[in-house]
């Protein structure tokens, strides 16, 4: 089709004029102008809902557009499914790896199109070429690992090699640090850097407004489906883009939280986990105390705060509250004790995504409802409305969770749990995924945990959070205590170095 | 599909209001009337008192074993047990009273004990030694047939007292028989544990993820054991319903009715993946399947073609519950 457009972009790469997407008749994005030159990283910002998925869907394939024309590398590009956009050398890095995992990383990045030697694999030229995409990338492992016993940076860099051997010359990175840690996301931009020098351009989608300013040549903010403003260069004041992306101004991302009361809640005495994930950790935690766990991925924050309250079996060491020890086997003797968790992973740990809101959080809270063990589906209703109204969820308890946004659903967890009173809150990667909005919201919901006396635990991969909230932070790396720094001694710097020894 | 929650955030969609217990068995229940309604043109016999007992009578062993099903397939498990538990529970019953001249109202508790006690096997495979419930199940659908035949070395018990075999012959105030009576019961007291107590509404977080239930602090182990061991407890209890009927204890009792079973739960809109499914559904279901005999029954067609057309019947049901999930 229209070569009409074509003039207007005489550079190869990608040119995009007045693409639109309709579902279900609602516009989700509307008459978009986007440029990639080659060699070149363009950051997609916007808040969830923005649309950047569905650019980079209709880009890589996924979605056919409802108007507007692409131009690559000066053809019309109307690709028809993902492979298609792969063969013109457009591939999408998707936030959550579609990696067999049961097969070599070999195998993985030739998987559907292996070489073939007669009717045998070749397997000698199968390794040594996926051997030189890994090389590539600065990778030293060897191509007949399988990739499920790999760390989720790694099968990352597999994505992209399989992409790379595949002559990709475009990359959609969606959220491509979500998982990382520091030092992972630092070698993945060494990676990024390497490649443009080969001309690979690169659409690069995040929430880390940090890391914009380090990878990006340009920055394209999205906000309802429409370009709102781009910049020719990505060194923008944050504070500018996050206005851009929310559409009104926002003073400060962190809340101020008042000093901690005296009174010790919880504290942990040299513990210790199965699998040597942490090992003799101590700290303890007061009322009204935001208190942050930092490190990179893979340092063991997770297991920690899941063996604290009772989700994972401990090897050593004690836990009490309020003084006291306490035993805590499952899950349910931490909540009856008073010391409730936010899981990492909200939609496969924390909600039930098919289920109803009200179901959502009456589980685990039958005992307050009703009487004598008699739940009627009024009661749930009217439990799930005044602990939704609480948090201020915006939706209804009839509703299924599927349908609210990320940071509806992280407020509904955080609903569930409140309404127990507890004494200590564990909130583990409660931003994970939410956009920028959002986050502000959970923060003041965190703020206010901590006023009305809670000890709060936050574990987070977003040092900005960890640093903006806590009154202390607790840095662990591979497993071990690294310090505890107090708010006079918090600072990126000290934090990282602490992280990475 | 790209990030669903964007969509729906976007177009502002919301779902239909629907709770777990709501109108899932809708779509199966206006089959069941649909199917009525052809039977009483085709078969002026059918549409009568005394042929809808019958029907009750009929199902009422497959409708005891599909209460417990029910509870296992919503917890996200099966039971292929269900059938070989029935036949042991109902064989240990016949040779407790004949060899050892147990009184047979102990003898039947011992039958519902048995089967209580299979199931919880069951269960602590699926807990302790994590194996799935299909593997583990089966397991114990080939030791408890081999149990029901080792304990009279395969022979039937023939012969119980008259007022045992009346709980299925006679119909009290010329309605219920007593085993449809406990299938009544059983169905209300499910229906209520399922709808109004937490240990019932905790089968549904069990069955929509163990782990988030576990992390909701529900006992998720305790429970998977406890569920089992009511589903053979209630196979249990369909094997004295059925020796009642029998006049007799047949080690071969039950044959393939786990198949029956599964089927009835799902034509009620229960889900194999687990979360889904309700008591009013699987009624639904036990009846289509009851009344769907009984009807081709009467017209006189043949059993072989009768499997076919329940077969089809399970795959349309299942169809029409799937395609109208997706819409939603």
């Amino acid at each position: 089709m229209p070569a009409a457009s074509a003039p207007e972009s005489p550079r190869r790469g990608l040119s995009i004029r007045g693409l639109s997407k309709d579902f279900f008749g609602n516009r989700v994005v509307s008459d978009l102008d986007l440029d990639v030159a080659p060699g070149e990283v363009v950051a997609l910002l916007g808040e969830n809902g923005a649309g950047k998925s569905t650019v980079s869907a209709m880009i890589a394939g996924i979605h056919p557009p409802t108007e507007g024309t692409m131009v690559w590398e000066g053809q019309a590009f109307r690709p028809v499914s993902p492979a298609d956009a792969l063969a013109a050398g457009i591939g999408l890095i998707h936030q959550e790896m579609r990696l067999l995992p049961d097969l070599s990383i070999a195998e993985n990045v030739f998987v559907g199109r292996l070489p073939m030697r007669g009717a045998m694999v070749d397997r000698e030229t199968m390794n040594r070429r996926a051997a030189e995409q890994l090389q590539r990338l600065g990778l030293d492992i060897p191509p007949t690992t399988r990739v499920g016993s790999l760390r989720v940076a790694a099968q990352q860099q597999v994505e992209i090699a399989k992409a790379l051997t595949l002559n990709a010359r475009l990359l959609i990175l969606d959220e491509p640090t979500a998982a990382l840690g520091g030092e992972e996301t630092d070698r993945l931009f060494e990676q990024i850097e390497r490649l443009k020098q080969d001309g690979v351009s690169f659409i690069y989608i995040s929430h880390r407004l940090d890391e914009i300013a380090r990878i990006a040549d340009r920055v394209a903010v999205l906000r309802d489906g429409a370009l709102v403003a781009t910049h020719d260069t990505a060194q923008v004041p944050v504070k500018t883009l996050i206005e851009e992306m929310v559409g009104r101004s926002v003073d400060r991302m962190f809340p101020t939280i008042a000093p901690p009361r005296d009174q010790e809640v919880l504290s942990v005495d040299n513990l210790s986990g199965v699998d040597g994930a942490f090992r003799n950790v101590s700290f303890s935690v007061r009322a009204g105390e935001v208190f942050g766990i930092a490190g990179i991925v893979g340092a063991g924050r997770t297991e920690l705060v899941r063996a604290i309250t009772g989700a994972d079996p401990l090897a050593s060491g004690s836990v009490s509250i309020d003084g006291q020890v306490v035993h805590l086997r499952e899950p349910g003797d931490a909540i009856r004790a008073g010391l409730v968790m936010v899981p990492e992973d909200r939609k496969q740990q924390g909600l039930l995504l098919d289920q109803t809101l009200a179901d959502n959080v009456a589980y685990g809270n039958f005992d307050l409802m009703g009487r004598r063990g008699w739940i009627s589906p009024g009661a749930m209703r009217r439990f799930a409305q005044a602990a939704i109204s609480r948090m201020g969820v915006k939706g209804q308890p009839a509703q299924s969770a599927s349908v609210l946004s990320g940071g509806n659903q992280q407020k509904l967890v955080i609903a569930k749990w409140i309404s127990r009173d507890p004494k200590i809150f564990i909130l583990d990667e409660p931003t994970r995924g939410i956009d920028v909005g959002a986050r502000a919201a959970i923060y003041e919901v965190i703020a206010g945990l901590a006023q009305s006396g809670m000890a709060v635990v936050v574990v987070s991969s977003d040092l900005e959070e960890v640093l903006g909230l806590s009154h202390r932070v607790l840095v662990l790396s591979r497993g071990r205590q690294r310090g505890l720094l107090d708010r006079e001694a918090l600072s990126h710097v000290a934090v990282m170095e602490l992280a990475t020894s | 599909m790209v990030a669903p929650s964007e969509q729906d955030q976007a177009t502002g969609r919301l779902t239909i209001p629907s709770f777990n217990w709501g109108l899932g068995f809708f779509g199966p229940l206006v089959g069941l009337v649909l199917l009525c309604i052809v039977f009483s043109f085709t078969s002026e016999y059918f549409f009568t008192t005394r042929n809808a007992l019958n029907i009750l009578d009929q199902v009422t062993v497959l409708g005891i074993l599909a209460i417990g099903m029910t509870a296992v397939i919503i917890t996200g498990g099966i039971d292929l047990s269900v059938g070989s538990v029935l036949a042991f529970s109902m064989m240990m019953m016949g040779w407790l009273s004949r060899e050892f001249g147990v009184p047979l109202e102990i003898a039947m508790l011992c039958a519902i004990l048995t089967g209580a006690a299979c199931g919880a096997v069951s269960g602590l495979l699926i807990t302790v030694a994590r194996l799935p419930p299909f593997i583990a199940t089966l397991a114990m659908m080939t030791v408890a047939r081999g149990l029901a035949n080792i304990l009279t070395d395969g022979r039937q018990i023939v012969g119980y007292p008259s007022w045992f075999t009346s709980f299925a012959t006679v119909r009290h105030f010329d309605f219920l028989s007593v085993t449809v009576g406990v299938f009544i019961v059983s169905v209300i007291l499910a229906f209520i544990y399922l709808r109004y107590r937490p240990g019932g509404r905790n089968l549904y977080a069990i069955g929509g993820s163990p782990e988030v239930a576990r992390l909701s602090g529900i006992a998720v182990k305790k429970v998977t054991v406890g569920v089992y061991a009511m589903c053979g407890a209630l196979s249990g209890l369909a094997g004295i319903a059925l020796a009642a009927r029998l006049n007799s204890s047949q080690p071969s009792a039950g044959l393939t009715y786990e198949l029956d079973t599964i089927a009835a739960v799902v034509i009620g809109g229960a889900s194999l993946a687990g979360g889904v499914g309700s008591i009013a559904g699987t009624v639904v279901g036990v009846l289509i399947i009851g009344v769907l005999s009984n009807g081709l029954n009467l017209l006189a067609v043949s059993p072989f073609i009768q499997m076919v057309v329940i077969g089809c019947v399970i795959a349309l049901a299942v169809t029409f519950d799937t395609l109208g999930r997706r819409n939603r």
